[in-house]
C-alpha cells in the first residue's frame, strides 16, 4: 500500500491526443480515482476518466424555476395582496404585465446558479491543491497535458502504478506530494 | 466554447487566426501585453485625456445633484432629452458584446473566440455608462432604491405594471449576467496569467482571481456546460433587454412611439451600433497591440457584414414607420412623418437617414469591407447615426403631440453635453485600463482553434 505522504502519481503527455488515449487506458485498467489536466477543454477527456455525473444543468434548472416562481409570486403579492393599486382600472392580478419581470428573474437566478453552481461543484475557490507542488504542473495552463492517479485509488501501488504509467509512454512521471 | 468545431482547412477566406501559432505562442502574445509590455507615453496621454473627461462627468453630475435636472435642456413637453437618448444609445452598444459572446457561441461561429473578451468588456462598460442616465434623470438619485421591491417602513412597493420598473429588472439582470459571463470566461486565463506572471504581487492578484483553477477534466466539463448554458440564457436576455427598453416607448400613446415594430427594430439597431463600436475599438487596438494574427481581416469583414444586415433591418423599420404614417390614416401619425421630414428637426432626420442607411451601403463592396480605414470611418458614422435615431425618436415625437398648445422645442445645454461626453470618457477610461490589466483576447478559447487541440475520433476509439 502507499504511504500517506503521497497524493498520487503524475504523468505528463505530449499532446491532447495522447492524454485522451492514456486516460482511456488508465481508466480501463481499473484505476478510477484519476484526473486529467489540460490548458483548454478537450472533448472526450471527461468521458475518458470516467466522469459522467455532471449536475450543472440540474442546478441551473432548479435556479431558473426558483427565480421564475419568486419573480411571479413577488409581483402577485405586491400587486394583488399587500399593495393593490388601481392602474387604469386593470385587474390587480394583471398577469401579462408580470411577464417581463418573471422572465428576467428566471434568467438572473438560472445564470447565477450556473456560475456559482459550477464553482461549488468544482470546489473552487481552492487556493491550495497538491498537484501544484509538482514544478512541471505550471505548464497545465500553457501546453502541458497531465494525468494523475490518486493514491486513494484502491488499486494504487507506488511501484506497480508507476510501471503501468511508464507503459503509456509519458514525457515524465513524478510523485505528487500531499 | 465551441470545441468540437473543426477549422475548415481548405478555406479560401482569410483565416480566423494566422497560421504558425502554438499553445505557447498564443499565451505569450496575449499575456505579454499585460505582463511584459512597458507602459507607453501614448497610453498615458490617452488615459489622462479620457480620465479628465470622466472627471468632467463627475463635475457635471455633482452640479446636477446640487441644482436638479433644471440645469438640463429638458422641460415639458420634452421631459426625456439627452438622458434617455444616451441611455438607449449606450445600452444598445452593449448588445453587440453579448451577441458575439452568446449568440455566436450557440451558432458555433469560431471567429468569435478572438473578439468576445473585449466585446464583453465593452458591454459591461457601456451598460455602466447607460446606467448613469436613468439614475440621474430621476431627479432625486439618492432615492433610486425606491425602485427595488423590499419591505420598507414607508409601506410602499413599486408598480410592476410600469415598463420603467421592467427596465430596472432587465438592465440590472443584463449587467449581472454579462459580468458573470465575462468572469467565467476569464477564469482559465487568470490561471495562465498566474503561471506566467513573474512578480510576486501580480502572481498573487491573478492567483486570487483564478481561484485555484487547475484545468482538471472534471472542472472543464462542468465549466463548459455552465458556459454553454450561460450563453443560452444570455441570448434571450439580450433580446429582451432592448425589447423592454423599446416598451418604455411603445407602451405609451405618443405618436411615433406607440408602434408594434419597436421591439425588433430596437434590437436590430442596438446590434448595429454595437458592432460599429466593436469595429471602432478593434481596429486601433489590433494595430497598436500587434494582434493582427488573432483579430484578422475575417473578423473585421464579418462585423461589417453584420452591420450591413442589421442596418438593413433598421432601414426597414424606418420604411415601415413612414408607410404606417400613411397607411394608418391616422392624422397624428402622418403628421409625425411630415414633421420629421419638414419640421424644425428635418436636418437631423436627413442626417440620420444618410448616416444609418445611405453611407453603410458601401459595405456591399468588398473593397470597403476589407479596408480598415473605411470600416473605421463607416463605424463612426453609424455610431453618430444611431445616436441621432434616438434623438429623433425621443425629441421629435415629444415636440409635436396632439394639441398645438403643447408643442415645444428642445435645446441641450452645456451640462447635457458635458454629461454625455463625460460618459464617453468614462467608457474609454475603463477600456484603457482593461487592455493593460486583463488578457483582452481569450487565451484558452484561442487555443481550442488550433488543430492540435482536437482529438481525432479514429485514434480515440482504440482503448
Amino acid at each position: 500500500m502507499s504511504e500517506s505522504s503521497v497524493y498520487g502519481l503524475m504523468a505528463e503527455f505530449d499532446s491532447a491526443q495522447e492524454l485522451v488515449a492514456a486516460a482511456h487506458r488508465t481508466h480501463h485498467a481499473g484505476y478510477h480515482q484519476i484526473d486529467a489536466y489540460s490548458p483548454f477543454p478537450i472533448e472526450g477527456l471527461a468521458d475518458a476518466i470516467g466522469f459522467h455525473k455532471n449536475r450543472v444543468p440540474f442546478v441551473v434548472l432548479v435556479g431558473g424555476i426558483i427565480g421564475g416562481l419568486s419573480g411571479y409570486l413577488l409581483q402577485y403579492y405586491v400587486a394583488a395582496i399587500t399593495y393593490p393599486t388601481n392602474i387604469g382600472g386593470r385587474p390587480y392580478h394583471s398577469w401579462p404585465a408580470f411577464i417581463v419581470v418573471t422572465f428576467e428573474m428566471t434568467i438572473l437566478f438560472a445564470g447565477l446558479s450556473a456560475v456559482f453552481g459550477m464553482l461549488a461543484l468544482n470546489g473552487l475557490p481552492m487556493p491550495y491543491h497538491p498537484v501544484f507542488n509538482v514544478p512541471e504542473f505550471k505548464k497545465a495552463s500553457e501546453d502541458g497535458f497531465f494525468l494523475v492517479v490518486f493514491s486513494s485509488d484502491p488499486r494504487y501501488d507506488d511501484a506497480r502504478t508507476r510501471e503501468f504509467l511508464k507503459g503509456l509512454a509519458p514525457r515524465m512521471i513524478s510523485e505528487v506530494p500531499s | 466554447m465551441a470545441t468540437n468545431t473543426q477549422i475548415p482547412l481548405a478555406d479560401r477566406r482569410v483565416p480566423v487566426m494566422e497560421p504558425g501559432h502554438t499553445f505557447i505562442s498564443i499565451g505569450e502574445k496575449v499575456s505579454n501585453i499585460v505582463l511584459k509590455r512597458p507602459i507607453s507615453l501614448g497610453w498615458v496621454l490617452g488615459f489622462l485625456i479620457m480620465f479628465s473627461l470622466m472627471n468632467m462627468l463627475l463635475f457635471a453630475l455633482g452640479y446636477l445633484f446640487l441644482k436638479g435636472t433644471g440645469i438640463w435642456g429638458i422641460n415639458i413637453p420634452i421631459g426625456w432629452g439627452f438622458a434617455i437618448i444616451n441611455f438607449v444609445w449606450w445600452i444598445g452598444i452593449g448588445h453587440a458584446g453579448t451577441l458575439i459572446s452568446a449568440i455566436l457561441c450557440l451558432l458555433r461561429q469560431t471567429w468569435r473566440n478572438s473578439i468576445n473578451r473585449f466585446a464583453e468588456a465593452m458591454t459591461l462598460f457601456a451598460v455602466a455608462c447607460a446606467g448613469v442616465f436613468p439614475l440621474v434623470h430621476t431627479g432625486r438619485p439618492w432615492l433610486a432604491y425606491w425602485m427595488f421591491p423590499y419591505p420598507n417602513t414607508m409601506n410602499y412597493w413599486p408598480n410592476f405594471r410600469s415598463p420603467l420598473i421592467w427596465d430596472v429588472f432587465a438592465v440590472s439582470t443584463y449587467f449581472t449576467i454579462s459580468l458573470v459571463f465575462w468572469f467565467v470566461g476569464l477564469i482559465p486565463d487568470f490561471a495562465t496569467m498566474r503561471d506566467r506572471a513573474e512578480h510576486r504581487v501580480t502572481q498573487a492578484i491573478y492567483g486570487i482571481l483564478a481561484m485555484g483553477w487547475r484545468g482538471s477534466a472534471r472542472h472543464w466539463h462542468r465549466y463548459e456546460t455552465a458556459y454553454l448554458l450561460l450563453a443560452g440564457l444570455a441570448t434571450p436576455l439580450v433580446l429582451s433587454v432592448h425589447t423592454v427598453v423599446s416598451f418604455d416607448f411603445a407602451i405609451s400613446i405618443v405618436p411615433g412611439w406607440h408602434t408594434t415594430i419597436f421591439p425588433p427594430y430596437f434590437v436590430a439597431g442596438a446590434i448595429y451600433s454595437g458592432f460599429a463600436m466593436v469595429l471602432c475599438l478593434a481596429i486601433p487596438i489590433r494595430s497598436i497591440y500587434g494582434l493582427e494574427d488573432f483579430i484578422t481581416m475575417r473578423h473585421l469583414e464579418n462585423s461589417g457584414k453584420v452591420m450591413l444586415a442589421t442596418g438593413l433591418i433598421v432601414a426597414y423599420g424606418y420604411g415601415m414607420e413612414a408607410f404606417m404614417g400613411w397607411y394608418s390614416g391616422n392624422q397624428y401619425d402622418s403628421m409625425l412623418m411630415w414633421n420629421r421630414l419638414h419640421g424644425p428637426y428635418s436636418f437631423w432626420y436627413l442626417s440620420l437617414l444618410t448616416s444609418n442607411i445611405l453611407i453603410p451601403q458601401l459595405l456591399w463592396v468588398k473593397k470597403f469591407r476589407t479596408s480598415t480605414v473605411w470600416l473605421w470611418v463607416i463605424s463612426l458614422i453609424v455610431l453618430v447615426g444611431m445616436w441621432l435615431e434616438r434623438f429623433i425618436i425621443i425629441v421629435v415625437s415629444l415636440s409635436r403631440d396632439f394639441v398645438n398648445s403643447s408643442w415645444g422645442m428642445y435645446y441641450p445645454t452645456k451640462w447635457d453635453w458635458m454629461t454625455f461626453i463625460g460618459t464617453i470618457g468614462m467608457f474609454l477610461t475603463a477600456m484603457w485600463l482593461f487592455v493593460r490589466i486583463l488578457p483582452m483576447v481569450s487565451i484558452s478559447e484561442l487555443r481550442t482553434l488550433l488543430p492540435e487541440a482536437h482529438v481525432h475520433e479514429a485514434e480515440e476509439v482504440k482503448r
